[in-house]
């Protein structure tokens, strides 16, 4: 709802068009045909032919051209993944199972932490928590390039290398999370876990049946956030696992770039579209609470 | 202190642990309980690496242990008949001592700092006029937001290996696209001359080496990570034009303030804190970018122009295994950005407007 109206003083004088406006819709136009012509290229060139791909045509299909949608180039990227013996199934599969398994561990356990932290942080008198706090934001402070070195190789020494508990474990707890759902907790009033206390509820039990499910926004962007940067994370990956079986798909990709993907153009866009669209899909469907829990720490962070 | 504890109400006689004390010491040790796991990992992974790092970086690391600690003295030569020397020479600071004298780190710390100056000023402009255009009276506002938003939600990896391609100096869609347009074609990625001199040798001018300017792949990874990071900046921007006041921009118009002065006095000023914040996450953002660069960068390519520091340490550590030198090179990385950060306080700091 916004009812603001900054230079469009000059859009409602009269019936003329007013060229501002134009210019304004011309920029705003231009700038989301950028972000999104990239998805459009690599949509279209997953189901041309190798050939079409090469020799430039835009436009290969009916009416234009008389090539068939090329569908089976997702199935052939599959395949040319290649083939995992301890679990019987193309790899490319076995990184999405390794991908969804590390994404979901990764949110739930941020969620589970971020929630009893920030809940202590913000409702409970613990002595020492103002110290506690600014720990956290000196965590913030630590560049994830100053640390990268011990972690790997804390992994090898725990003989978590080329584990899950190497790929899950050490992303257990997000400032990010307990930072956004402190503030959210705090704005709870105290009054209500007093009246809560009387009715003979604890600490733990008001959490879950009275704080969580006012705090449901919260929550979502938290999980959200956490999705999408699990889903991406490629780095950590890359360094902490060896065996073809343990990489995820963002691995998995480049992986498939450097190798058979930067000849098969075509291969390689099907499986950039397969890693990209469920992000995407799901995106359009929770757009709201990424965009709230963006700003809320963005701004205060 | 005193009248503190003369405002709580005696406690029971029957013994220290009960009544109030009691349930203050349980709401103590829940909390404790409940911030354990979060801190436990955060202190684990985060906070003890830090120290550990530094320990590493002091060492001549092999596999899994410190094989021996790093003297100086491996890497200057000094008078070991100068005590003062030989004192210098047996401290474990040779990791660092070798960076310094290492040229493709001064190299990568360029490429690191012109990366950021380059794009951070690129974003943050490109994102600004985004934000003040859709915030003014328009339609599909919400449709304009999801698809500016969309680039920064998606896999690095999945979009940087698309942009790879775009840039492909053969068969990529940007040079059939310029070719069309009667314009020349351009290696990209694969470009190692700089663009002063690519610009420079079309018109048939021999630029010395200093004037090169930075690498043209570099260029083309800094449009790549402008069309990430727009949506993103945007998205900000917007929360902090909607913290400005409407009656502002009101009482200007009447007293006939016009467009442009309504955005150069109220809009930037009041925003600035928000500008403040961005430019600190930027720029931040920007040293340790790692993903997009890793992977658009070609496996040979001469003079490296991409090679920023994050890739160095990676390289040092992935395929060298110099896990000493790499560690030592992330806190060379990090002095750097610690003392940007403290610049950009000082400098930028003080002109930020909080109403």
């Amino acid at each position: 709802m916004s009812t603001r109206s900054l230079a469009s003083a000059t859009a409602r004088s009269g019936g003329r068009i007013s060229w501002s406006r134009v210019a304004i819709y011309a920029v705003l136009t231009m700038g989301a045909l950028v972000a999104v012509a990239p998805f459009l290229y690599m949509l279209t060139t997953s189901v041309k032919s190798l050939g079409s791909v090469i020799a430039g045509k835009f436009w290969p299909w009916l009416p234009l051209g008389d090539e068939a949608i090329q569908w089976g180039n997702y199935l052939e990227a599959i395949r040319r993944t290649g083939w995992d013996k301890q679990w019987q199934m193309f790899l490319f599969y076995r990184y999405a199972i390794n991908t969804i398994i590390v994404t979901l561990a990764t949110v739930t356990g941020v969620l589970l932490t971020s929630v009893l932290a920030a809940y202590a942080l913000a409702q409970m008198d613990v002595p020492g928590k103002e110290f506690l706090f600014l720990l956290l934001l000196a965590t913030i402070m630590i560049p994830s390039d100053l640390t990268i070195v011990p972690q790997v190789v804390m992994m090898f020494q725990l003989k978590w290398y080329n584990t899950y508990l190497a790929l899950i474990v050490p992303f257990l707890a997000s400032v990010f999370g307990i930072f956004l759902l402190r503030q959210f907790f705090m704005q709870i009033p105290r009054d209500l876990f007093d009246a809560a206390l009387i009715d003979g509820s604890g600490h733990l039990r008001y959490l879950f049946t009275i704080v969580m499910p006012l705090s449901k926004p919260a929550l979502v962007s938290v999980a959200l956030i956490n999705f999408i940067w699990a889903w991406d994370s490629f780095k950590w990956p890359l360094l902490v696992t060896r065996d073809s079986n343990m990489r995820v798909l963002a691995v998995g990709l480049q992986q498939f770039l450097v190798g058979e993907g930067g000849t098969n153009i075509h291969l390689m866009m099907a499986f950039s579209a397969m890693v990209t669209v469920p992000v995407i899909v799901f995106y359009f469907f929770t757009q709201k609470y990424f965009t709230e829990g963006i700003t809320t720490t963005g701004i205060k962070g | 202190m005193a009248a503190i504890s003369q405002a709580v109400p005696p406690t029971p006689r029957t013994g220290w642990l009960t009544g109030r004390r009691l349930r203050k010491l349980q709401e103590a040790g829940l909390g404790y309980l409940f911030l354990l796991p979060a801190f436990g990992i955060l202190i684990v992974f985060q906070f003890f690496p830090v120290f550990y790092g530094f320990y590493i970086s002091l060492c001549n690391w092999k596999v899994t242990g410190c094989y021996n600690l790093m003297p100086v003295r491996n890497y200057v030569s000094l008078d070991a008949s100068n005590p003062i020397a030989a004192a210098i020479g047996s401290l474990p600071l040779g990791n660092y001592f070798k960076a310094f004298q290492d040229p493709e780190m001064w190299h990568s710390l360029l490429v690191t700092v012109t990366y950021s100056a380059i794009s951070v000023p690129l974003q943050l402009g490109i994102a600004l006029v985004l934000a003040y255009l859709l915030f003014q009276n328009i339609r599909g506002k919400p449709v304009y937001r999801v698809l500016i938003f969309m680039p920064y939600i998606t896999s690095t990896v999945a979009s940087a290996s698309v942009w790879a391609f775009l840039y492909s100096p053969d068969k990529g869609p940007i040079n059939a696209a310029l070719h069309a347009l009667g314009l020349p074609a351009f290696k990209w990625l694969n470009e190692s001359r700089g663009i002063f001199e690519i610009v420079g040798s079309a018109a048939g001018v021999h630029l010395p080496n200093w004037a090169a300017g930075p690498g043209l792949a570099l260029i083309a990874i800094i449009f790549y990570t402008t069309w990430v990071f727009v949506g993103y900046d945007t998205t900000i921007f917007m929360a902090g034009l909607g913290n400005i006041p409407n009656e502002l921009y009101e009482a200007a118009k009447i007293d006939g303030a016009s467009g442009w002065q309504l955005f150069r006095r109220i809009t930037i000023p009041l925003l600035s804190p928000t500008t403040f914040f961005l430019l600190i996450y930027t720029v931040i953002g920007t040293f340790k970018a790692f993903n997009h660069i890793f992977v658009m960068t070609p496996l040979e390519i001469a003079g490296d122009p991409t090679t920023t520091t994050s890739l160095l340490i990676f390289r040092q550590m992935f395929q060298y295994n110099r896990y000493g030198y790499s560690a030592a090179l992330s806190f060379v990385l990090f002095a750097v950005i610690l003392t940007l950060t403290i610049i950009q306080n000082r400098v930028a700091g003080r002109r930020v407007v909080y109403s």
